[in-house]
């Protein structure tokens, strides 16, 4: 079990990286599809996986956050009509490097946490997942881009969650998911008339915003 | 018996069945793209037909220019000796010879660069020039790898790092050693000049990597780099198989099968990568490296946890 869940987290984090490295949205939102789906299956190798709470968990993440969500995230890409992210702020080169940094910061970081109850990979895998959701939130101008720095960043939070899967309420987590859910759909929305209205999704185009 | 005698058959063995490599790598991709293709042990024809051959020699070039294919093969061999073939002990051994495998094949590349540099055509300089930019990123990434083997088992020779303490260590740290294998497959593929870096099958100028060194080279020498090439995958081949699976509770008859099928399987992982992807753009390359030596840098620090 806890070897099946290291190869899971490490997949996770493997996504972290291609999410980093690649220039193509749709690949992007592929590597952010896949770590839905090995975000979904961990909850069972963690506790005991025939639990109710357990395997709702499961189906409903992988539900929203394999398929729902990165479906959601290429109509909008393919509304905005965009393929690849042409001049991000960072190289990939440079944010390749930097997630490799993160690795790094997070494995340092994790060890001097005080104690919790999964020494494993998860609290490592969870902090490479904010680092990493936080510099492709920052790095890249398309919205979309940012949608799925947002979710990394969003999975990274759910990993930490799963530490104290045992403790939280299930509604809480149904919540959450919802959450993240109707957050995304508004994203992809707005995302839509952004690029309606100023015939780009760059962000950068919105500084140019001001009363008339 | 000696005690230098397994390794010996088994360096032996590995020499003589490393043209195979190229062949069944271009073979799996014949069949995969619906062709029937060349016959495997075509690189021993070709070897055999070069050989027979004169070497014809440009008047601008000098004796570096002839000394660079044996150098070549003399840096490729030397680097062949140190590794334990047989998942035991290597011909040669010595604490610290991780780095003198990395920096032998290092002075064969040296060597190689300077004989197309000798030759003063602007295209063999271009050649060298991308091939050193791409090198500098491998030798990197091999070293980290290395790194990963050496905190895995505590030994400093490629004998203990791919002997028996990496076999006691492999239960406990498979993921990440298979992390290393995977990056050493990802490496193999640039420093072997194969597919997502440079293509063998391509003979345009403007894209060329590897192949656009050897352009002046004829006859003979053209042979020797051919093999040396050979001897190169088949060693990379042979030390990531040996990282994903280590071989030493085998006995010797199972070794040597286990040897010869993860270099076969090696070849095969080449070809479908061929047939399946096109090679990246020259700018992309770098970022490819950087993802396999990530993928080395990835399985340490999960060893050093």
């Amino acid at each position: 079990m806890q070897s099946m869940s290291d190869l899971l987290l490490l997949g996770i984090a493997l996504s972290d990286f291609a999410a980093l490295g690649t220039s193509r949205l749709s690949a992007c939102i592929r590597a952010v599809a896949w770590q839905g789906l090995l975000l979904g299956l961990l909850p069972l190798f963690l506790e005991d996986p025939r639990s109710w709470h357990v395997i709702t968990l499961a189906a409903g993440t992988i539900a929203v956050k394999a398929v729902l969500l990165p479906r959601l995230l290429r109509w909008a890409m393919r509304e905005a009509s965009v393929r690849r992210e042409v001049e991000p702020v960072v190289g990939y080169m440079t944010s390749l490097l930097l997630g490799f940094v993160a690795l790094g910061v997070s494995f340092a970081v994790a060890q001097r946490l005080p104690t919790l109850e999964h020494a494993g990979l998860l609290i490592p895998t969870a902090l490479l997942g904010l680092i990493t959701g936080l510099i492709v939130l920052v790095t890249r101008h398309k919205a979309v881009n940012q949608v799925a720095g947002y979710l990394i960043l969003e999975n990274g939070i759910f990993l930490f969650g799963l530490t104290q899967l045992r403790r939280v309420p299930f509604l809480l987590e149904v919540g959450v998911l919802l959450d993240v859910f109707v957050g995304v759909f508004i994203m992809g929305i707005v995302v839509f008339h952004i690029n309606r209205e100023f015939d780009s999704i760059s962000s950068a185009q919105l500084s140019e915003l001001r009363d008339q | 018996m000696p005690v230098f005698f397994a390794p010996l058959v088994f360096l032996l063995l590995v020499l003589g069945t490393a043209p195979l490599m190229p062949g069944i790598a271009s073979r799996t991709k014949s069949l995969l793209t619906g062709r029937r293709g060349a016959p495997v042990w075509q690189l021993y024809a070709d070897l055999w037909r070069l050989a027979q051959r004169g070497a014809v020699y440009s008047t601008t070039t000098t004796w570096v220019f002839r000394a660079a294919p044996v150098a070549l093969l003399t840096a490729v061999l030397a680097a062949a000796a140190l590794v334990p073939f047989d998942g035991h002990r290597s011909l040669v051994s010595f604490s610290g010879d991780a780095v003198a495998f990395a920096y032998v094949l290092g002075f064969g590349r040296f060597a190689l660069v300077l004989g197309a540099l000798d030759t003063g055509s602007s295209f063999e300089g271009m050649g060298a020039s991308r091939e050193v930019t791409f090198a500098t990123a491998v030798e990197f990434g091999l070293l980290l790898s290395f790194a990963a083997l050496v905190i895995a088992t505590g030994e400093m020779s490629l004998t203990g790092m791919l002997g028996e303490p990496l076999a006691m260590r492999w239960p406990a740290a498979t993921t990440s050693l298979i992390l290393v294998a995977i990056g050493l497959f990802a490496l193999l593929l640039a420093e072997c000049a194969r597919v997502p870096v440079d293509d063998p099958s391509t003979h345009l100028e403007l894209t060329m990597v590897h192949e656009v060194m050897v352009l002046d080279h004829s006859g003979p020498d053209l042979a020797l780099i051919a093999y040396a090439g050979a001897v190169k995958f088949a060693l990379f081949g042979a030390v990531a198989a040996a990282v994903a699976l280590p071989r030493a509770t085998w006995s010797p008859m199972a070794s040597a099968l286990g040897l010869l099928g993860g270099m076969f399987l090696c070849s095969m992982a080449v070809g479908i990568v061929e047939s399946s992807m096109a090679r990246l753009r020259m700018v992309k390359v770098p970022l490819y490296i950087a993802g396999s030596v990530a993928l080395g840098g990835f399985g340490l620090i999960l060893l050093l946890r």
